[in-house]
């Protein structure tokens, strides 16, 4: 594959990733749902290292933004450049081999799986054994099966979770499974992380929590995060760069000050104020 | 005496229709289709053995491997052309496909191999007498019910511990959430075909050396019988497939011994009618609650 180079677009990427190269550079990306432009002209520059956030009213399209860039939907218009490659015509399972993992809006757990064969799930392609080695049980595989339950055991740490390695998934607490979810997205090995709504139901002093948790593992793994999120103390509180979608358009970009004055979003938000 | 021995042939019929029962579970647990055409996969890998052991004279080990290798490489091969680029169409099509594969199938054997029966030979030769010779149990009875267990044993194991059979749970359990996480979802199906396939080839072997008549239909009546099994323990999950094979064996031959030969197969689904009417979701199945 060639390495492209990023188009340069308008965009805020933190000054600590602009002399490497973008994780994610999108460009002039649309799709059409029959006649309905869901997502028109969105271009959208992510640095190596940075938490971006995408947000905007129910139905803007945020959704549809991620199902894009994941591959779940292939768009009509546009370019996704991921670390250099474009993404078009590839399977979401080879786009999440290529480094982007992501959670769900509506979580979406292997809910009769264990908490641990879950992460182990996530890890599907990091685990080198054959399925003859694993057939004939040769010590390659209980050694690289050991090697990938202490890697799960380690990044359920992040969250201590190791206590419920055990748990079967879907009879975690509803903020474990979504925290669970990001576990599992990082046991992909991503070099982006797109979280939906990860703070949905969460109570304020665990959305706090979670704020910490998302800082740290960008520290730790050295990765993007674009999330979508209604929580605005969350968005505002670790964003970097932030993208405010409505009716499927981008109307406003930039850092979480800039956004929060910008008339057109809080008009997006609360509608036209009477003069 | 009679009871036992009659009980001790029901497990080893039942450990068949287990086998069956385990490849239409595990497809339809992954790929949410009824694959009709398993049935017909067994008596492709019982011709495939017949003639291994009548024509080539091969001995019977290298036989049922090269059944099984056979059948492995049709499965996928079933998957691929017939059903793969069904992916996206109504179950009803899949189904319908699926029939006809088996329609398919049966009389290619009619072409290839003509409608005479074909007398299987006897490749477990011997039988044991227990309490005085009062029970006398055959080779193939025991050899039967010790393969159900470790191909049991040995699924269940693969599912729970390896890596390919978490991403098989996974894809089961929700098939877009394992393409995100990367699992290569056309593979894991082609994966659970090859086994299941696999399987059919071992319980035609086995079907034809505790039935020995051989025929373009000998596959329908068992795969039939099998799915019903698998129904009636819960299709999808592998342990119902197990306990639903088994329970079907036992029901058989208790009905044909006691109640009457020829009601024996309207016995047999008369029990499934009466547990399903009870337990919709079969013996070990979930209930799955859809939300309004």
């Amino acid at each position: 594959m060639e390495r492209l180079v990023p188009t340069p677009s308008l965009g805020v990427i933190p000054e600590r990733d602009s002399d490497k190269p973008l994780i994610l550079d999108i460009h002039g990306l649309g799709i059409d749902f029959g006649g309905l432009h869901a997502v028109e002209d969105f271009t959208l520059l992510i640095g190596r290292t940075e938490i971006a956030g995408l947000i905007g009213p129910n139905g803007a399209g945020k959704t549809t933004v991620f199902n894009l860039i994941t591959s779940v939907y292939q768009p009509t218009r546009g370019v996704i450049l991921f670390d250099g490659y474009d993404t078009r015509g590839k399977r979401p399972d080879e786009v999440c081999r290529m480094g982007i993992a992501r959670t769900f809006q509506n979580i979406r757990l292997f809910k009769d799986m264990s908490v641990l064969d879950n992460v182990l799930v996530g890890m599907h392609n990091h685990i080198p054994y054959s399925m003859l080695s694993a057939f004939l049980h040769l010590p390659s595989y209980h050694r690289k099966e050991k090697e990938a339950r202490d890697k799960a055991m380690d990044l359920l740490g992040i969250f201590d979770m190791q206590n419920m390695a055990k748990w079967q998934a879907g009879s975690l607490p509803y903020g474990a499974q979504r925290r669970l979810e990001i576990v599992r997205a990082l046991a992909t090995e991503p070099k982006l992380l797109l979280l939906d709504e990860p703070a949905a139901g969460m109570n304020p002093a665990e959305t706090a929590e979670l704020m910490e948790n998302i800082r740290s593992i960008r520290d730790r793994f050295g990765i993007a995060i674009l999330l979508i999120e209604h929580d605005m103390s969350l968005v505002m509180g670790i964003c970097e760069g932030i993208a405010v979608l409505n009716y499927g358009k981008i109307i406003a970009k930039g850092s979480p000050e800039q956004i929060k004055n910008n008339p057109t979003v809080i008009e997006a938000y609360l509608g036209k104020q009477e003069a | 005496m009679s009871f036992l021995s009659h009980l001790i042939n029901g497990i080893s019929l039942g450990s068949i229709y287990a086998i069956i029962a385990l490849g239409y579970t595990m497809v339809y647990g992954i790929a949410k289709m009824l694959n009709f055409a398993h049935g017909d996969v067994i008596m492709v890998g019982a011709y495939v053995c017949f003639f291994a052991l009548n024509a080539f004279g091969l001995p019977p080990v290298v036989s049922i491997l090269l059944a099984m290798l056979v059948c492995t490489v049709l499965g996928i091969i079933i998957e691929r052309l017939a059903y793969k680029p069904l992916r996206a169409a109504p179950s009803l099509a899949v189904l319908i496909t699926a029939i006809g594969v088996s329609y398919f199938l049966q009389n290619g054997a009619l072409i290839l191999w003509s409608a005479s029966p074909k007398v299987f030979p006897t490749i477990f030769e011997g039988t044991i007498r227990l309490f005085d010779g009062q029970l006398t149990i055959g080779l193939t009875t025991l050899i039967t019910i010790a393969a159900c267990i470790v191909i049991m044993v040995g699924l269940t194991l693969f599912t729970g511990k390896t890596k390919m059979g978490k991403a098989m749970r996974a894809c089961s359990e929700d098939k877009d959430a394992a393409i995100l996480m990367g699992i290569n979802v056309n593979r894991t199906i082609s994966v659970t075909f090859a086994i299941g396939s696999g399987l059919a080839a071992i319980a035609g072997v086995l079907l034809c050396s505790a039935y020995p008549l051989l025929q373009p239909t000998t596959g329908s009546m068992p795969g039939i019988k099998a799915f019903t099994a698998a129904v009636f323990g819960g299709i999808g999950s592998i342990p119902g497939a197990f306990l639903g094979g088994i329970l079907l064996g036992i029901i058989e031959i208790f009905a044909k011994a006691y109640i009457s030969t020829e009601l024996s197969d309207a016995i047999v689904f008369l029990v499934l009618i009466l547990v399903l009417l009870i337990k919709p979701a079969g013996l070990l199945g979930k209930k799955t609650v859809v939300k309004v």
